[in-house]
């Protein structure tokens, strides 16, 4: 095990090359509704019990259930009424078993990215080879599904392997949400391929804010319009990236959801100075016009280490 | 990792079990309450007994003791549930002449038969809530076992001195800490049970098939309980009533589109009975009255007004 996964190098946020978006606008909007599948019956990983509790949990699988059966309409109803397209955090077992909600993904252009096969699926302990079996799975499960390519990857769970993103980067994948370390896309240092490092969240991830934190729903409204505020205020220096994941089961509770319309209504009445787009846009967006800068200003500064990702110099 | 890992019998159309059908909320029959209730909103009281010496197999009860024996501290927080805060409960319910269902363990109702009577000779109605917070259904049983505990706990209801047994079978279910082996929902069938509410997949109840016979699900708000928000949460009294009249607001609002919904919230004696939260309680009840199609119905109305149209 490394102390330092060397998968980017240091990079200070103060006095970055400045980024634009397209139409000169200084923060890009994403929204990724995490479109998953549990497993009423998932096998056991040895490091990760697929239910805390039990397997079966029918109040914790029926829940999930309910975010497929109602939650997901809420939702999408929700950005159709705010013209935003959602970039898909997807389990892309879901496209076998629920198949009408891809079709309405694809309906209304949104993009998918791969969560994994399912969410009850880790990544601990898989070799490199059953790591590329899964990736493979997903490019050809969404692409027969949808016509799409995936170009965006969310490890499974947030499980990963010291392979993972060169994996990913080895199969032309464009952007990984898996890091956290900033606001901004920047180059992550994988074997071969471009891959960007997108800002997803865990901050402002409904998953955080209301079942680990506890928040309430105005609470998180309110997160979210400070966090807005914050990022476009920033981006008028450099362009920054703002995600909201958000899952149906949770937010598409009747208690969340005209709440949290409050923080997309207050967004999108931004239009001016924000580029709503999904993440396979700006990641194209960033590495046909920033990737080079991004790179040339961290040598610049002294702060490149070399080596990749789990491969030190 | 053995291949195995990666090999998905269940990946396919539908569900990964056969209990129910996949089924979107636009696909759905629309159903309607009797009256004109738009809305039906089911107040489930858990009435739980924690050992001081749980075993915690195969997990703790949320509810279970948490510091070193003996654990008096959170015991008797939970006795206070049964002594005090069930009778607040009673208070503002009778008082809105409002019927609940009260979800009684095994060994509340073999302690304390008279709180059961109480319940009992009101209008609420009584669902089986398993053996004890310490008997926990789970796939590590045998069914044989399952059932051992599912009769138990049937037959610690009633006394000579109180006769708070149920004159027929019991009708409804839920399960301790809602937790189930793939088997709980067939051995409940077979026993006659009608309802559970462990579940929660819609905003409606769904019919639950099993190889004897089917049981209604009817959904339980994890994310709306008084113990999710209060307790484990922290949230304040005001903010879990805004977040239920949210809710109802909301399925008045889909009314025309996918017709009569529910909500089926807990109210936990030794949390929402607590002095300082009960008025949160009332505003709700109060709400509820003052709402047009908003009804309180009991598990044993929706389980019947649900069937009658299923």
């Amino acid at each position: 095990m490394k102390a330092d996964p060397n998968l980017y190098d240091y990079w200070p946020y103060a006095g970055r090359p400045k980024i634009e978006w397209p139409g000169g606008k200084k923060l890009a909007f994403w929204v990724t509704p995490n479109i998953e599948f549990y497993e009423f019956l998932p096998p056991d990983n040895p490091q990760r019990r697929p239910w805390p509790h039990a397997v079966p949990n029918v109040q914790q699988y029926s829940q999930r259930d309910f975010g497929n059966r109602v939650g997901q309409w809420r939702l999408m109803e929700l950005l159709d009424k705010y013209s935003l397209r959602g970039s898909v955090s997807l389990n892309v077992a879901l496209c076998d078993h629920h198949p009408e909600i891809i079709e309405a993904c694809v309906k209304r252009d949104w993009e998918f990215f791969s969560h994994g096969t399912y969410n009850t699926r880790y990544s601990y302990g898989l070799t490199p080879e059953q790591e590329r079996a899964v990736l493979d799975d997903s490019i050809r499960t969404v692409e027969k599904a949808t016509g799409q390519r995936i170009r965006g990857y969310l490890a499974p769970a947030l499980t990963h392997t010291e392979h993972t993103l060169d994996l990913i980067a080895e199969n032309d994948f464009w952007y990984s949400c898996d890091l956290f370390q900033d606001d901004q896309p920047q180059p992550l240092k994988t074997r071969s391929g471009k891959l960007v490092s997108m800002p997803y969240s865990l901050e402002v991830n409904d998953v955080i804010t209301y079942s680990v934190m506890g928040f309430d729903p105005q609470r998180y409204t309110d997160i979210l319009k400070h966090h807005f505020d914050q990022l476009l205020l920033e981006g008028e220096r450099s362009g920054t990236v703002m995600c909201i994941p958000v899952h149906p089961y949770l937010v598409g509770q009747p208690n969340r959801l005209r709440r949290f319309e409050e923080a997309l209504k207050y967004i999108c009445a931004h239009s001016d100075d924000v580029w709503f787009a999904t993440g396979k846009e700006i990641a194209r967006h960033f590495t046909d016009n920033y990737w080079d800068q991004s790179l040339s200003d961290i040598r610049a500064r002294g702060v490149a280490t070399g080596g990749t990702g789990f491969n030190h110099e | 990792m053995n291949d195995s890992y990666l090999e998905y019998p269940g990946r396919g159309y539908g569900q990964d079990h056969d209990f129910y059908d996949w089924r979107m909320v636009q696909k759905r029959p629309k159903l309607k309450w009797d009256g004109d209730t738009k809305v039906a909103v089911c107040l489930i009281v858990p009435l739980e007994f924690f050992p001081l010496n749980p075993s915690g197999s195969p997990f703790k009860h949320p509810g279970a003791m948490k510091t070193p024996y003996p654990d008096l501290r959170h015991f008797t927080v939970r006795d206070y549930g049964n002594r005090v805060g069930v009778f607040r409960i009673l208070e503002a319910l009778e008082a809105h002449n409002i019927s609940a269902t009260f979800a009684v363990d095994g060994e509340v109702a073999r302690r304390y038969p008279c709180l059961v009577n109480r319940i009992g000779t009101a209008e609420h109605c009584i669902a089986v809530h398993g053996l004890s917070t310490d008997k926990i259904h789970h796939s590590g049983l045998t069914g044989d076992m399952e059932v051992a505990w599912i009769i138990e706990a049937e037959q610690s209801f009633g006394s000579e001195d109180y006769p708070s047994g149920f004159n027929d079978n019991p009708s409804g279910w839920m399960s301790p800490a809602r937790n189930q082996s793939p088997r709980t929902l067939e051995l409940l069938a077979a026993r006659g049970y009608r309802y559970c509410l462990d579940w929660e997949m819609d905003q409606v109840p769904v019919t639950a098939q099993t190889g004897a016979g089917n049981i209604t699900l009817i959904p339980n708000s994890y994310e709306l309980s008084d113990f999710t928000l209060l307790h484990i949460r922290g949230q304040s009294g005001d903010s879990w009533l805004a977040q239920i009249g949210a809710s109802i607001d909301l399925l008045l609002e889909e009314y025309a589109r996918y017709g009569s919904q529910m909500l089926g919230l807990t109210l936990t004696p030794y949390v929402i009975g607590q002095p300082f939260r009960i008025r949160a309680l009332r505003m709700l009840l109060d709400h509820i009255r003052d709402t047009d199609g908003v009804e309180v119905l009991t598990a044993d109305a929706i389980d019947k007004q649900f069937r009658e149209q299923a």
